[in-house]
């Protein structure tokens, strides 16, 4: 046995030194993984550090597949091969694939003391793996799971590491390490909690009560301080977080009822099909995307980009159609438009579901809408973030419109005092149109950004109705910032209401709250004062 | 003599009502129970029972009818009035399953033996009792619509405010009754009903004397609110409709002819509530639905808001066709025919059937002097 294996060495250290290129690893290698035919475990464990020695880079491959029971040894040749998770054979010497690999090939077997040699292995592998993704989820690895053997090789990794982040994660880990480990030091200890209190997170506070119980009671009232000061901490970021998500959920409030407020609150139209609108405006970005993908599918991370002006003329037109068709008889019967346009709002989503079915459609998200980071502790995704900007962005614009164009001047004209702006020569009746299409067209807009984060169905619309409406009567009717207020007071009252009741019975207090409210000030936060009230 | 009073205190449709369903009342029970099933006029159960759930759609028309068609407060929430009594009747119902359940707990239905409840909840007692459960069928929506509607009288507010703060009312409401932990049901609601005072519900005698109640009840109903109507209480009430600032300034406190009326509608409400539940043999927090309550009031204006008879037919009218299109094989069209009635209406028709043919009979019987014509104007 011994001397087969002293040939096959000869004869691959020959075959080796005929090769003009070759790594240094590879001998080193090539020895090492002559060790795994002897299908013997002290040998393997010596072919293990010795694979680690060499830094080749199939070096992590092997010892995974070798984990994994992936690794064969072909008797007959002594050739080592591994198979990936996917199936492909990769000879280990060369890294490289193998079409056809060998027939008879026996599994190199490990024990469980290799489980835990092979671990550490693989762990000082990806300590110093050239990935700082890979290093640094071997650094939180190590963090969680405070093994102390692995602290040679982290105190090693540190001294390699140059980037800063991943640098400070190797301190963590080997803080979580020290605060734990028997026989350390009481400066080692204090220096690790102190570590650990400025990582202030959950796993921190983990690492620090599992204390290492022989540390003395002045380490332990460390760590206890270390804790509370911690949780302390968290209990501060867990209110900012509340106060995002509350933003994020104002903005999608403000959002729906921003079209609403120019229909309700300066048309005083009650547009029952708002809620559609919005539907609709999901559905144009479905169809946007159907076509991008069959005809452009280069083009679908700009899908977004290319639904918001659609999506806009869409409902404004639908929008325009239905003031000039039904709206417009209804002028001075606020009930009866109430009642007209929720017989739309019925048809349009019975069309809806005709046409695309009554499941939910797959809205894909461009890669700039998802993921998220880290700030501060808070963890942001991108979607929320971008539509809190593209709310904040639509808000500004329209109130721009309102300000500073003269179709913006030609709608409070007409709102303010019908008759006199129509002596005045604005066409009321087309000024009426171009009003309700715009509020029907940013309801379309508001579809476009709500596709992104909730079911497109043809149910959509109505769950957000009776919400758009909250915000636009708590803001107070035909005033623009009273809605935005609103729609973010509203937002964060939600959400801090949601860990003290729950999500259903937050919502449920939050509608008896403001039906309270409305007895308070009938006409809401921002009432207009003076003659406008009545008219 | 009588029957000149009659006619001194009702005008031809209210007579031809009163006449058409007292002949439901006690024709339709009857048919059913004594004549043989190959008889042309037998009425079958099941049918029976569906005219029974329009009959009980028609009291909320009526009650509904009276707040919206005489004082001008559109409640987009008499649903939550019409379930809250529903729910009334079906915790009695559910009461008297007793140990017939799946579980057979004498005291708690299946759903809190299935949710591990011990006990039976404080608003469970007394709903094993029959007069409670009707009282409460009434009060429970008296008393929401009466602080509801002190609270939003009182503050003023008016027309489309308050339309959409009763539709969040029910929207509260339909939410909170579907958490599993308010102890009614749910989801599921309440179902599964045996029996009503020792009687099966099932059962054809049952379903008659049900159907003849209904029928009763809503005569009843019609009665009441005509009364309310034709006193000087109902001039008020239309003053209040039709110049709210006018009738404060001349010294009547609007509010509490206001409240006075939406509470009486609520209980009425809250009545038909009672009554459908044991003909329909369920009640789920679906019937809080927004949907519903704005359907209710497109009956009305169907029918004709104002007339408190149109809200009747109305109610009828549109279940009707409702039932007709979702049974066969029109059944995904039927939200188009509604949503063209609900913008056909207000077009075309905004006083309703019985509206617009007081009209023409008006018109007809005095063609030069329309002014005499008694117009409802419609409130806004």
């Amino acid at each position: 046995m011994s001397l087969a294996r002293l040939l096959c060495a000869l004869l691959v250290s020959i075959i080796l030194a005929g090769q003009i290129v070759k790594p240094a690893y590879a001998a080193d290698l090539a020895s090492a993984l002559t060790r795994f035919s002897a299908d013997d475990f002290t040998e393997t464990a010596t072919a293990i550090d010795e694979i680690v020695a060499t830094q080749a880079p199939q070096a992590e491959p092997i010892l995974s597949a070798l984990g994994n029971a992936r690794l064969f040894v072909d008797m007959a040749t002594k050739k080592v091969y591994w198979r990936t998770a996917a199936g492909v054979v990769h000879d280990a010497l060369t890294g490289e694939a193998v079409a056809s690999p060998p027939a008879p090939l026996s599994t190199v077997r490990v024990n469980n003391r290799l489980r835990r040699v092979l671990s550490n292995a693989i762990g000082a592998l990806t300590l110093m793996a050239p990935e700082p993704q890979r290093r640094r989820e071997a650094a939180d690895a190590i963090f969680r799971s405070r093994d102390e053997t692995a602290l040679p090789q982290l105190e090693e990794a540190m001294k390699a590491e140059k980037v800063p982040a991943i640098s400070r994660a190797f301190q963590h880990a080997r803080a979580s390490i020290l605060v734990t480990a028997p026989g350390v030091t009481k400066e080692q200890r204090i220096e690790a909690i102190t570590v650990l209190r400025d990582r202030a997170d959950m796993g921190a506070i983990a690492a620090l009560r599992s204390l290492n119980g022989t540390a003395d009671a002045e380490t332990k009232t460390l760590a206890a301080t270390a804790v509370t000061a911690i949780e302390e901490r968290l209990r501060i970021v867990g209110y900012v977080q509340n106060i995002w998500y509350g933003l994020s959920l104002g903005s999608v409030l403000l959002l729906a009822a921003i079209g609403l407020a120019i229909t309700f609150g300066v048309m005083g139209v009650i547009n029952m099909a708002h809620g559609e609108m919005v539907m609709l405006g999901a559905y144009t970005t479905f169809m946007v995307q159907e076509f991008l993908r069959a005809n452009a599918p280069h083009l679908l991370e700009m899908s977004l980009t290319i639904s918001l002006p659609l999506a806009f003329l869409v409902t404004g037109l639908i929008g325009v159609a239905i003031e000039r068709g039904v709206i417009r008889f209804l002028y001075g019967r606020p009930l009866e438009t109430l009642l007209a346009t929720w017989g739309i709002s019925l048809i349009l989503q019975q069309t809806v579901r005709t046409v695309f079915g009554p499941t939910n459609r797959e809205v894909s998200s461009p890669s700039y809408m998802s993921g998220a980071f880290d700030f501060m502790g808070l963890s942001i995704t991108w979607g929320r973030l971008w539509i809190i900007v593209f709310t904040l962005i639509v808000f500004v614009m329209l109130l721009m419109a309102l300000k500073h164009t003269s179709m913006g001047l030609h709608m409070r004209a007409v709102t303010q005092n019908r008759r006199m702006a129509s002596s005045m020569g604005i066409r009321t009746p087309w000024v009426d149109a171009m009003t309700f299409g715009l509020g029907s067209g940013l309801a379309g807009i508001a579809g476009v950004a709500l596709s992104q984060i909730d079911n497109v169905s043809p149910n959509l619309g109505q769950s957000y109705i009776i919400d758009s409406f909250m915000v636009v009567v708590f803001g107070g009717v035909g005033n623009l910032w009273g809605t935005l207020v609103s729609a973010f007071a509203l937002g964060v009252a939600n959400k801090f209401l949601e860990p003290l009741a729950g999500a259903v019975l937050a919502k449920i207090l939050i509608l008896v709250l403001l039906i309270l409210f409305i007895q308070k000030r009938p006409r809401g936060l921002f009432a207009l004062k003076g003659r406008a009230v009545e008219a | 003599m009588i029957t000149q009073y009659l006619l001194s205190r009702f005008e031809k449709t209210g007579i031809a009502f009163i006449v058409i369903v007292a002949a439901m009342a006690i024709f339709v029970p009857l048919s059913n129970l004594l004549l043989p099933a190959s008889s042309p006029f037998h009425v079958p159960t099941h049918v029976m029972s569906l005219m029974g759930k329009y009959l009980c759609y028609a009291i909320l028309a009526i009650s509904l009818d009276l707040v919206w068609g005489y004082c001008g407060i559109l409640s987009l929430g008499h649903g939550a009035f019409f379930a809250l009594g529903g729910y009334a009747m079906g915790m009695y119902l559910m009461r008297q399953i007793g140990t017939r359940g799946v579980y057979g707990n004498p005291v708690l239905p299946d759903f809190m033996v299935f949710l591990n409840w011990k006990e039976l909840p404080w608003f469970w007692y007394g709903f094993d009792m029959f007069p409670f459960a009707i009282i409460m069928a009434l009060f429970a929506p008296g008393v929401l619509a009466f602080l509801f509607g002190w609270l939003t009288f009182r503050s003023r507010v008016t027309g489309v405010y308050l339309s959409i703060i009763t539709q969040a009312l029910t929207y509260a409401l339909m939410l909170a009754f579907f958490r599993n932990d308010m102890g009614f049901g749910g989801n599921n609601g309440l179902t599964d009903f045996k029996d009503i005072l020792g009687y099966s519900v099932q059962a054809q005698g049952t379903r008659a004397t049900l159907f003849f109640l209904t029928a009763l009840t809503l005569l009843l109903t019609y009665l009441i609110c005509r009364w309310m109507t034709i006193t000087s209480f109902g001039k008020v009430l239309v003053a209040v409709r039709d110049a709210e600032s006018r009738t404060r300034f001349l010294g009547y406190r609007v509010e509490h002819y206001k409240l006075v009326a939406f509470t009486v509608s609520a209980a009425l409400a809250g009545l038909a509530g009672a009554l459908y539940v044991p003909q329909v043999g369920i009640i789920n927090p679906g019937e809080f639905a927004p949907a519903n309550s704005i359907e209710a009031v497109v009956w009305v204006a169907v029918g004709g808001r104002g007339t408190l008879v149109g809200a009747a037919v109305g109610a009828v009218l549109v279940n009707f066709a409702k039932s007709w299109f979702t049974t066969g094989a029109l059944a995904p069209y039927w939200l188009f025919v509604l949503g063209s009635i609900f913008i056909f209406v207000t077009l075309a028709m905004p006083k309703g059937i019985v509206g617009t043919l007081k009209e023409w009979s008006g018109r007809m019987r005095a063609p030069r002097d329309e002014s005499k014509a008694p117009v409802a104007q419609p409130a806004e």
